[in-house]
């Protein structure tokens, strides 16, 4: 597994998208923070760029990236290789090196500031950590949609789709369901309501420790109750973790089964 | 050898193999024909684990390759369209191929044999389809493996090099190994084959020496004892 871990790694690596997506969050981390001069502050608004983004980027990344491997996967099929250390070193190569530029490219301008110095380090090592957890989870999840979709076009679409409900459309319909039963106790419901979608669980895992929380009214105080306590950030840690063995194991089931 | 039993694949709603048995003995070049769609790729792809059968069971030196990898450490293969990470270049691919399956000099003399020195550092995806046929072959034939599997290996390929690869098959068969290649080019198979299988739409209609195909289709040529197979079986 740690040679085509190693393969797909230098192959993106050399891609010119690494770097643009490298430059990006450098770029940002850079605009941020010389243009906020409130470190806490360039942590929230990179919260919101990140909880979106890197969804965005895992998905796209993912696809593309299998669909594109097509011909080195078929080559390695015939080697004397297990499938499953096959797909999940392509797997890995995709999702470390997303996690690289995520990680340097905001860590960088960050140290450049002085964020060893600052209060802010834990939120802000928080936030990266969330960042990985993302890509993982979401390339992971572009894998499967991938494996299962032989027809590249569908295979996009069915992945973009996948991005947009757990990023926008899960969102409202949590919402009008929220308004929709507000006459029952929904302390519980919600905090399931957002175990079950990473993006959410990573934005209120970050919100609750940067102690905004007092912005959400009544839930919040709940929700503080919850993730705000160590246990509740190990669980929360714990379902991230859920997040990236499910779509894993799949890939590693599937992958047995398909023809090539 | 290779032991294929009871062999069913289904791709949705197309039967392509029915129930294949077939058994390749150690040493020797054997064909397998059939028209384009009979499934002649599958049975290699079975064999080498890519397609993953409905039905039957295939052995590989005696032991079952479901759910194994190693056993393809004695099979070579070539695949029937060269498709290679375009992005790599030549020498690259082929260390990286080295790398995952072991060291090994013999691509040396099969770069010079085939004249690929001035390719070497040439990325793949520039290449055009007979270069990618040469260093398909290259890939194939570095390994010394018992068993080699060729899956269409004159596609695309000059005059020359066809001579070349020719060549190269009767050495691997004197060394005592087991070749088997599909091929629609009847000249190719009548030179090189000792024995051939006809398949048609999944089932098996004949398997011996040509010599035999001829005598029970009472055909002088060989591509007429095909087309005898073909007629009979109302196609």
């Amino acid at each position: 597994m740690f040679k085509i871990l190693k393969y797909s790694f230098f192959d993106l690596m050399r891609s010119s998208w690494s770097y643009v997506y490298f430059a990006f969050y450098l770029l940002l981390g850079i605009v941020l923070l010389f243009l906020n001069n409130d470190l806490s502050k360039a942590v929230i608004t990179l919260m919101n760029v990140i909880i979106v983004l890197v969804p965005l980027i895992g998905t796209i990344f993912g696809v593309m990236y299998y669909y594109n491997s097509k011909e080195f996967t078929e080559l390695l099929l015939a080697q004397p290789l297990k499938r499953s250390s096959i797909f999940l070193g392509q797997y890995l190569g995709v999702a470390i090196s997303l996690s690289m530029s995520l990680i340097l490219g905001l860590g960088l301008p960050f140290i450049a500031y002085g964020l060893f110095k600052s209060n802010a380090i834990w939120d802000f090592s928080l936030l990266l950590i969330v960042g990985m957890f993302l890509t993982f989870i979401f390339s992971a999840l572009a894998f499967n949609i991938a494996l299962s979709n032989e027809n590249r076009i569908k295979g996009f679409g069915y992945a973009i789709l996948m991005w947009l409900f757990l990023a926008i459309i899960y969102d409202g319909l949590f919402l009008m369901s929220l308004i929709l039963f507000e006459d029952y106790p929904l302390d519980k419901v919600s905090l399931i309501g957002t175990m079950l979608n990473p993006i959410d669980l990573s934005r209120t895992l970050i919100l609750l420790k940067l102690d905004i929380s007092a912005l959400l009214g009544y839930t919040g105080a709940v929700f503080k109750q919850f993730f705000g306590t160590n246990f509740g950030l190990i669980i929360s840690l714990f379902a991230l973790l859920i997040w990236v063995a499910l779509p894993v194991i799949r890939i590693v089931l599937k992958s047995k089964r398909k023809d090539f | 050898m290779v032991e294929i039993t009871n062999l069913y694949k289904k791709f949705g709603k197309n039967d392509v193999l029915n129930g294949i048995n077939l058994s390749i003995k150690e040493g020797g070049i054997f064909a397998v024909l059939g028209p384009n769609g009979s499934g002649k790729t599958t049975i290699i792809k079975t064999i080498l684990g890519m397609v993953i059968p409905d039905e039957g069971t295939i052995k590989v030196f005696e032991s079952n390759i479901k759910n194994n990898s190693d056993y393809r450490h004695k099979i070579d293969y070539l695949p029937q369209i060269a498709n290679f990470p375009s992005n790599l270049k030549v020498n690259e691919l082929i260390k990286m191929i080295k790398d995952l399956r072991g060291h090994t000099e013999v691509d040396k003399d099969l770069i010079e044999t085939f004249k690929l020195e001035p390719f070497l550092n040439k990325k793949l995806g520039t290449l055009s389809g007979g270069t990618k046929q040469k260093v398909n072959i290259v890939l194939t034939f570095m390994f010394n493996s018992p068993i080699i599997i060729l899956d269409e290996p004159t596609t695309g390929l000059d005059p020359i090099s066809l001579i070349r690869l020719k060549e190269l098959i009767q050495a691997e068969k004197a060394k005592g190994k087991t070749i088997i290649i599909t091929s629609h080019i009847m000249s190719f198979v009548e030179e090189v084959a000792d024995e051939i299988v006809f398949i048609l739409e999944g089932k098996m209609y004949f398997k011996g020496s040509i010599s035999e195909l001829k005598t029970k289709t009472k055909q002088q040529d060989f591509e007429h004892a095909i087309a005898n197979i073909l007629t009979e079986n109302h196609v």
